[in-house]
């Protein structure tokens, strides 16, 4: 394997690796506050990204008509923002409906009605769309910069950048806002908090706002990255999110990330190693391996008896 | 006898009245009644559809009928009332006397003996109910099938605490396996060539496919095991989750066991007889084993490993213990299931089938014989009913089991242990 074969790996492991990292976020921050999986999340990404799919066919639909005429960049940032904003109260609804009544019950309740969830979205989307695939509309023409022999197109770009600015936003958030100030404290201790003052309810609705928001960007860049999207893709994406989630260590925002980009690099790498076939198969056997000898993640902290599922 | 002393003390509903009408027959007449029902359907079943303006016999209760076409509904209400309702409930009733006595001189005989009198009035109840039709059959087959993978997963989730995802895994495993042996020895194919062996004996030679099935998915089941000693919760969650698309993925890249394409040909040895005897077989060694000292040693590592520890549990024999037996009989089911539907492919095993076990264990209730049987027939059936609303029942289903788990977190039936006698003893 040469440099630029192997730069050019590293380019789509950085853009495939962005939205395993950008789904994890919302099943590792949603962890770290009520200490339960929300396994509906994957199913939250692909009704975002069917959401920017209506949006961005409704806007172009009107800018051909000639009633408001946009720019696509606006159109794009336009999607993004309203995508980001309904997905979030998709996610409220989840929490308010799945999660709410079950809290202080067994934890496998709560896991069983997010799956449950799960389907549901999958079947609502599959009846209103159809089980055929739908073309995601393209608004930026792509363009193929070659540095070095590698190839890098603007998409890439974006995506990469984006999924590291809204992450470090994240960042900023939860470390140096009275929210986010918050958020931790309820990470720590979530029996205590709610004697201060703090509502867990409002918490758990706005980490499960922010998680979902945190998807519907994810599922507008795949959208853009890889066109075709059908209502089986959060079955594919969430489970592998929800592996680097638990691979980052429960409730670790960086870590999250970081296992996110890790599972981007592992598939990539393998599928051009070994036939693409293998992917799944070396893929699971190496996080396998990971938490056998590293039980609990990468950055976690140790089991304790409070977390049992 | 509890509920008499309670509506002795509240107003009397219909609901109490009926319960109390009911009361003095014992499981002896309910079967005798059914088994009364199944013969009356056999015989007059398609006259009295006729009659009633329907095609044929409804095969699932009506159920079908409902959704499908409303214009039969009155026929379909009409047959379930005379040929299901009725005489179930009138042999039941009236016979009541005759099957208190015989159920009396039946309980004084050895426990095996009594259950198996029944358990045999049970199977002629299922053949001829399933004489009607073969999507009778194979439905019934699966339910039964389901009733033994719920229950074994219940072994882990429900008895020892886990969250195990595994469990499609093990079914695959066993499902191979199973028809590696019977299609390699005894079907002339392409993969494997001749048959080598004749296939006179199946009686004989399934137990053995099943048993190989079994135990090389309880093979298996040591690679979740062996981490569950230092791994709990929600990593050992992952490490089973990530088990089933290994061997998923895994099984889609053998190419001589038809990679992707999965395997078909396997013999049709899953007759109901069979499917009947090995579920049976295997609910009860499930019993026997929840109730044994293991099984008490599996509720003390679910509630508190370091106390079960300190109590002389030996928590790592216990652990690979429940995984291997409970990954067996998972592997039996597989095993079975391959040769029900004669066609395995490793997509069969995936996220959809997890979803499925899981729902049917929630669903019925963790800790409990009653709540498998319970959960696995009630989703079955369930499935099978909304089957005309075709995609919407993915959207029914869920939500039922969202209320569940919101009204009854720990499911419909948890925590009550099976107890055969008081099942089969004569009341009045």
């Amino acid at each position: 394997m040469n440099l630029t074969f192997f730069l050019q790996n590293v380019v789509n492991a950085l853009q495939w690796g962005s939205f395993y990292a950008l789904i994890a976020l919302g099943y590792s921050m949603v962890y770290s506050i009520l200490m339960l999986f929300n396994f509906a999340h994957g199913d939250i990404f692909m009704v975002g990204t069917y959401i920017g799919f209506a949006l961005t066919t409704a806007f172009i639909a009107l800018s051909a008509a000639g009633i408001v005429v946009l720019p696509n960049w606006l159109i794009l940032i336009l999607t993004i923002i309203l995508a980001m904003l309904f997905t979030s109260c998709l996610g409220m609804l989840v929490e308010r409906i799945g999660y709410r009544p079950l809290r202080g019950g067994p934890r496998a309740s709560a896991a069983i009605t997010g799956l449950m969830i799960g389907i549901i979205l999958q079947t609502t989307v599959l009846y209103i769309m159809g089980a055929q695939r739908v073309l995601f509309p393209s608004l930026i023409q792509t363009t193929t910069y070659n540095v070095a022999g590698v190839a890098v197109t603007n998409i890439k770009i974006m995506i990469v950048f984006v999924s590291i600015a809204l992450m470090i936003a994240l960042h900023q958030f939860v470390q140096h806002s009275k929210w986010g100030m918050a958020m931790r404290a309820m990470a720590f201790d979530y029996a205590v908090v709610p004697l201060m003052g703090i509502s867990i309810n409002t918490i758990a609705a706005m980490t499960f706002a922010i998680g979902s928001a945190l998807a519907a960007a994810a599922g507008i860049m795949y959208g853009m990255a890889y066109p075709i999207i059908d209502p089986s893709m959060g079955i594919l994406f969430g489970w592998k999110a929800f592996v680097a989630a638990i691979l980052g260590g429960r409730g670790s925002i960086m870590g999250a990330c970081i296992a996110g980009f890790l599972i981007g690099f592992i598939e990539i790498f393998v599928a051009t190693i070994f036939p693409s076939t293998l992917r799944d198969l070396i893929a699971y056997s190496i996080i396998f391996v990971i938490l056998v000898f590293r039980p609990h993640g990468l950055f976690g902290e140790p089991y304790s008896a409070r977390l049992r599922l | 006898m509890h509920h008499s002393e309670s509506t002795a003390i509240h107003p009397r509903g219909t609901l109490d009245f009926i319960r109390r009408f009911f009361a003095n027959i014992p499981l002896l007449g309910w079967l005798a009644g059914a088994l009364a029902a199944v013969i009356l359907e056999q015989a007059v079943g398609t006259s009295l559809a006729h009659a009633l303006g329907l095609p044929r016999i409804p095969v699932l209760f009506g159920f079908l009928i409902f959704l499908k076409q409303p214009a039969l509904i009155p026929g379909a209400l009409g047959y379930v009332l005379v040929s299901n309702i009725l005489p179930v409930c009138i042999v039941a009733k009236i016979g009541a006397p005759l099957f208190n006595l015989l159920s009396r001189s039946l309980f004084r005989m050895p426990i095996v003996v009594t259950a198996v009198v029944h358990l045999a009035i049970l199977y002629a109840i299922f053949h001829i109910w399933t004489d009607v039709s073969a999507y009778r059959l194979i439905m019934l087959k699966l339910m039964l099938i389901s009733i033994l993978l719920t229950l074994s997963l219940n072994v882990i989730n429900g008895y020892m605490g886990e969250f195990s995802c595994s469990h499609p895994g093990f079914m695959a495993l066993g499902a191979y396996a199973a028809s590696l042996f019977t299609v390699g020895l005894f079907v002339n194919d392409r993969l494997f060539g001749e048959a080598l062996l004749v296939s006179d004996f199946a009686v004989i030679f399934f137990p053995l496919g099943l048993i190989f099935a079994g135990l090389v998915s309880a093979l298996g089941a040591l690679i979740i095991a062996i981490p569950s000693f230092k791994t709990r919760g929600d990593y050992l969650a992952i490490i089973s989750l990530a088990f089933t698309f290994i061997v998923k993925s895994f099984l889609e890249n053998l190419e001589f066991l038809g990679g992707p394409r999965g395997l078909s040909g396997q013999p049709d040895w899953s007759s109901l007889p069979m499917v009947f005897i090995i579920v049976v077989l295997g609910v009860w060694i499930i019993n026997n084993f929840v109730t044994s000292t293991m099984g008490k040693a599996l509720n003390a590592v679910r509630d508190d490993e370091i106390a079960a520890e300190a109590m002389t549990v030996n928590t790592r024999k216990t652990k690979i213990i429940a995984f291997m037996f409970s990954a067996f009989w998972a592997g039996v089911a597989g095993g079975l299931f391959a040769h029900v539907i004669r066609f395995v492919n490793p997509s069969t095993f995936g996220i959809q089938k997890l979803a499925e076990v899981l729902a049917m264990v929630y669903f019925g209730g963790l800790n409990s014989v009653y709540g498998s049987i319970v959960g696995a027939v009630s989703i079955s059936l369930l499935g099978e009913a909304l089957r005309p609303l075709e995609i919407l029942k993915w959207i029914i289903i869920p939500l039922l089991l969202i209320l569940v788990m919101i009204f009854r977190p720990r499911g419909l039936i948890s925590f009550k242990e099976f107890n055969i006698e008081k099942l089969l003893k004569p009341r009045g």
